[in-house]
């Protein structure tokens, strides 16, 4: 095989892949051109705005500075994951609907990592604790309040798996 | 595609990663957390034609209590800082700083070694190990051998690392008695890199006057600026506003901190002044053992 590609298996919202890739393809573009999970966005492609945030074995990751080939034998999960499409959205969604959590919603499924990797982690964070969390992640619209509220109810209405 | 083509080994074992330093020297990277080399690949500001991948390392990912010793792995996530239950007890000064390394996401990944060998002159990692004397572990062709700080950060993210060597562990001595420690930074927001931070240990004698200080900054030189000549003052004295004073305003009159886009040489000058005296105080509070001792 030529020394630039590589085959990596991985699994991405539960469903397994074997694909070959080149070994420079960030993750994020993986994901989108790749698997067709155009949900994961990309803002600055350098590891500074949040809008490409996965998890990655359960830890929130920015996937425009991974590369796919480093995702060989690891768990991803995207927006895509967080519910069924037919399903109802997922608490974490609900309420960022119901607080104006979003406008233009570029940035939201980033959002939604760190906010669901907190909420796993905690019962009950702290309005600075939710801040804290959700602070590498830039957003244009909200100015953040309907954020830190969305993810404040999702706290109280989510029942933890 | 973002980054400039490179060819990709993801090693199994320390040995094969040095096997691979060796072949591929100078045009190899390695990659840990990636958080600063991604960006510096994706934007192609570096194009290495080899990168090594010690992810898959797990069995450098460790902290460890060894000896009176932290030992810290080449894998270890700058995350872990702060879900340790013994780094807050007795390396408070990493504990403290940890919050300001970026995002938690970032630190998800980003290894502590690896800021160290990035040695970024504003990142908070380097003023930390300047300032508790740690210990730098690197292996290479030659074996293993140890570097102090001084001699470790050579200037703007470049360390006396040979091409062909891991830092493998980074090893922080153990606390002493009566010491109190501080970090305190600026930045424009939160996570951004510092525009001066400062580091501040104090030791104090039985008699209440101080034994040693350090006070280390980043943000202000190529390398941490250890201000001994500062710290040096407060050797013999009481500790208090008028020591503290004498003291930050050596340290920012002996800095040479230069001016760019973020801020200029006299507001950095200023801002070591001031954080300089706020964080000699806390480290007296802490070093006398008033509230609970922990950041």
């Amino acid at each position: 095989m030529d020394r630039h590609r590589k085959t990596v298996h991985l699994t991405v919202n539960g469903v397994e892949y074997e694909r070959e890739v080149e070994v420079r393809k960030t993750l994020a573009d993986f994901l989108r051109y790749d698997l067709g999970l155009r949900g994961t966005h990309l803002g600055c492609e350098h590891g500074v705005c949040g809008a490409c945030t996965v998890m990655f074995n359960d830890s929130s990751a920015r996937s425009c500075i991974l590369y796919a080939v480093q995702a060989d034998g690891a768990d991803i999960l995207t927006v895509e994951g967080l519910t069924s499409p037919e399903g109802p959205l997922h608490p974490i969604q609900e309420a960022f609907r119901k607080h104006h959590g979003l406008q233009c919603g570029f940035c939201t499924p980033g959002f939604l990592m760190p906010a669901l990797e907190l909420l796993v982690e905690k019962h009950g964070p702290t309005e600075k604790e939710i801040r804290n969390a959700i602070s590498g992640n830039l957003c244009r619209c909200t100015g953040y309040a309907g954020i830190v509220e969305a993810i404040r109810e999702a706290d109280a209405m989510w029942e933890r798996p | 595609m973002k980054p400039a083509p490179f060819e990709y080994f993801a090693p199994e074992s320390v040995e094969e990663a040095l096997d691979l330093l060796e072949q591929h020297g100078d045009t190899a990277k390695i990659l840990a957390g990636g958080q600063s080399l991604g960006p510096l690949l994706n934007m192609r500001l570096a194009s290495p034609e080899v990168l090594i991948d010690i992810n898959r390392l797990e069995d450098i990912a460790y902290i460890r209590h060894d000896d009176g010793y932290l030992k810290i792995g080449a894998l270890a996530r700058q995350r872990t800082i702060e879900r340790s239950l013994l780094i807050p007890k007795s390396w408070p000064l990493l504990y403290e700083a940890a919050p300001y390394i970026g995002h938690p996401t970032l630190r998800n990944r980003g290894t502590i070694c690896g800021s160290l060998a990035h040695a970024d002159p504003a990142a908070e990692l380097p003023a930390i190990a300047t300032a508790l004397d740690a210990e730098l572990h690197i292996l290479g062709p030659e074996g293993e051998r140890s570097a102090r700080p001084e001699e470790f950060f050579e200037s703007y993210m470049t360390t006396s690392l040979k091409p062909e060597e891991l830092l493998a562990e980074v090893r922080f001595p153990p606390p002493r008695p009566r010491t109190g420690v501080a970090w305190l930074e600026v930045a424009r927001r939160h996570g951004d890199f510092a525009l001066v931070g400062v580091a501040a240990v104090l030791t104090l004698r039985e008699d209440g006057t101080c034994e040693a200080a350090r006070l280390v900054y980043t943000g202000v030189a190529p390398v941490p600026y250890d201000a001994r000549e500062a710290a040096e003052l407060l050797a013999g004295e009481q500790p208090d506003g008028e020591s503290f004073d004498a003291a930050a305003e050596k340290a920012a009159e002996l800095s040479e901190p230069g001016s760019d886009v973020h801020a200029s040489a006299a507001y950095r000058r200023h801002l070591i002044r001031v954080l300089s005296r706020r964080a000699l105080g806390k480290a007296l509070e802490r070093a006398r053992g008033e509230g609970d001792g922990s950041p």
